[in-house]
């Protein structure tokens, strides 16, 4: 089981379980639905901008643990920074999740997301840690579409 | 059904090369035979045996090499034509699976015979192959689908059945088992309310050929679809039965060479059925392959292997119920070795990926059965489903896991 606890570290279990920024943003001036077809994850991921800045952020919906877990964490994350940031730490995260198993792994400078350096082991629960991300970034393009990770 | 089957599981587990592998280090617990079935040696030495020794296209060639290759293939049918009860070989029509046979159905029999208004009945259990190409003949013909409901236990509203077969329905289409729940329906039944009314039936029977007698004669059915990749054949291989005169009055499905009598670019005759379905060169292999899976079914025994699931499926339904907080979605009184279940407050995927570590396979999701899955109020399950070659140790395995995924998630 340590491949599991790697994947589901506690923290991933916590953000799971409590959920943080739950919620609906009354007033938020960008949403946007995210839907992983495979697992069935549903997101909707409101954001409120200051300028070029996040201001405040939430989500709602229902997912695996890893989605959801993600969704919290990066909400957590995103709160109060740079449209520009936030593009770069998507790279960054997206890189963790999908580097080759064996490589060293790169967590440059993104706090907790860091837990979810495990999920690289498992190639088919990756659309679940970047479901949020994804959606995120469709509602900061607000094309009305809906975020997918197919 | 308790007691012992008459089946040697040890010696079965032999015949399926793949039960060796492991898995993350731990020996491989296949529950997911339900998605697709593995191969007992005897297909994969008839495939490749084929191939070394026998192999060249069909209905062509004059040479002894392709007269042997189409021998081959056309005993695949009589095979099948004897293994599903068919009266006439030519009502086995090959193609390369259960959801093939059924978009064959809606696009030559549907296209011709319905028009605007007509109904298609199907059941809540069905499977989106049951469901998608009779949408699909709506968008194009204005037919209207009509859906039988199915109570708390899984089991079909017969009654409801019964209101529902009306005036305008014209087809009813329906799964003999459950591939997300296991429920088996009362096809015989079913099928003579319909008939009593002059309405044709097309069976769903992906799920239930390989583990239940198949007799489309004594069913009563119309059509009958079945994929030969869940009856421990080659993937790509398929069957449809068809009524012979119902076959004779359909236009072809896809145009090409070996569908033909004679073609001229003014105009072309169709070949007689199961020629006239079989467009282009067909999975010659495959039939092969379908032909030795059948040998090897009926070798075991096909009410040896349903005695044997159904043991298993007994004790695993017990043990499950064990587990606190666990739900089993689906009790129908009459079932097949399918347990779909949920844990409470774990994702399914979750669940799926705790129970890979412990080299368990099982499917996770929707099951291609998303309305099925509204109505049990559930995005998606667990599906653990059972086979000739699994063990009540296996059970025990994935019960462990089981127990080691909650206090993970606790």
């Amino acid at each position: 089981m340590d491949e599991l606890r790697d994947l589901y570290q506690a923290t991933i279990l916590d953000h799971n379980r409590k959920p943080r920024n739950f919620r609906v943003l009354e007033g938020a001036d960008l949403h946007a639905d995210g839907h992983n077809p495979l697992c069935g994850d549903q997101l909707t991921v409101y954001l409120e901008l200051e300028g070029e800045r996040v201001k405040d952020v939430a989500f709602q919906g229902t997912g695996c643990a890893i989605s959801v877990a993600s969704a919290s964490l990066m909400t957590d994350f995103v709160q109060g920074k740079s449209l520009d940031e936030v593009e770069s730490k998507f790279e960054d995260f997206h890189e963790m999740v999908t580097s080759e198993p064996d490589s060293p792994v790169q967590t440059p400078d993104i706090g907790k997301l860091a837990v979810f350096s495990g999920v690289r082991e498992f190639p088919m629960r990756v659309k679940c840690a970047t479901l949020a991300w994804h959606t995120l970034r469709a509602a900061l393009q607000q094309d009305g579409s809906t975020a997918k990770t197919e | 059904m308790s007691g012992r089957a008459e089946l040697d599981v040890a010696a079965i587990r032999k015949d399926f090369p793949i039960l060796e592998r492991e898995i993350r280090g731990k020996p491989l617990v296949y529950l997911d035979s339900a998605a697709s079935a593995q191969k007992p040696r005897a297909v994969l030495e008839a495939i490749q045996n084929f191939y070394a020794n026998a192999y060249a296209n069909i209905h062509r060639g004059v040479y002894q090499l392709s007269a042997e290759a189409t021998a081959l293939y056309e005993s695949g049918r009589d095979r099948v034509q004897g293994f599903i009860g068919a009266a006439d070989r030519r009502e086995i029509v090959f193609v390369r699976n259960a959801t093939e046979a059924i978009n064959l159905v809606a696009r030559t029999f549907g296209e011709t015979q319905f028009k605007s208004g007509d109904e298609i009945l199907i059941t809540a259990l069905e499977h989106h192959a049951n469901i998608v190409p009779w949408q699909m003949l709506g968008g194009r013909r204005g037919t209207k689908l009509k859906v039988v409901p199915v109570d708390d236990r899984g089991e079909l509203d017969l009654q409801a059945y019964e209101a529902l077969l009306g005036e305008r329905t014209k087809l009813v289409a329906l799964t003999h088992v459950s591939n997300a729940i296991g429920t088996i329906l009362p096809l015989k039944k079913m099928i003579a309310l319909a008939k009593a009314k002059g309405i044709p039936v097309l069976v769903d029977g992906a799920q239930a050929a390989p583990h239940t007698r198949v007799d489309v004669q004594d069913l009563g059915c119309d059509f009958y679809a079945f994929s030969g990749h869940k009856l421990f054949g080659p993937s790509g291989i398929g069957v449809l039965y068809g009524r012979l005169p119902l076959l004779q009055a359909m236009p072809p499905f896809l145009g090409g060479g070996d569908m033909i009598e004679t073609v001229s670019f003014e105009k072309t005759t169709y070949a007689e059925p199961p020629n006239r379905f079989e467009a282009g060169t067909p999975d010659i292999a495959g039939v092969v392959g379908l032909e030795a899976a059948i040998d090897y079914v009926e070798g075991v025994g096909i009410d040896a292997i349903e005695a044997w699931e159904q043991s298993l499926l007994a004790k695993a339904d017990a043990a499950l119920t064990e587990i606190d907080g666990l739900r089993i979605i689906g009790r129908a009184r009459d079932k097949a070795a399918v347990l779909s279940f949920v844990l409470e407050g774990i994702h399914a995927h979750d669940v799926g990926t705790a129970l890979d570590q412990a080299g368990v396979a099982v499917r996770v999701g929707h099951h291609c059965a998303q309305p099925l899955m509204t109505r049990f109020g559930v995005p998606a399950t667990v599906r653990a489903s059972f086979s000739l070659y699994n063990t009540p140790a296996e059970i025990d395995v994935l019960v462990a896991a089981l127990r080691e995924t909650r206090e993970l998630f606790g």
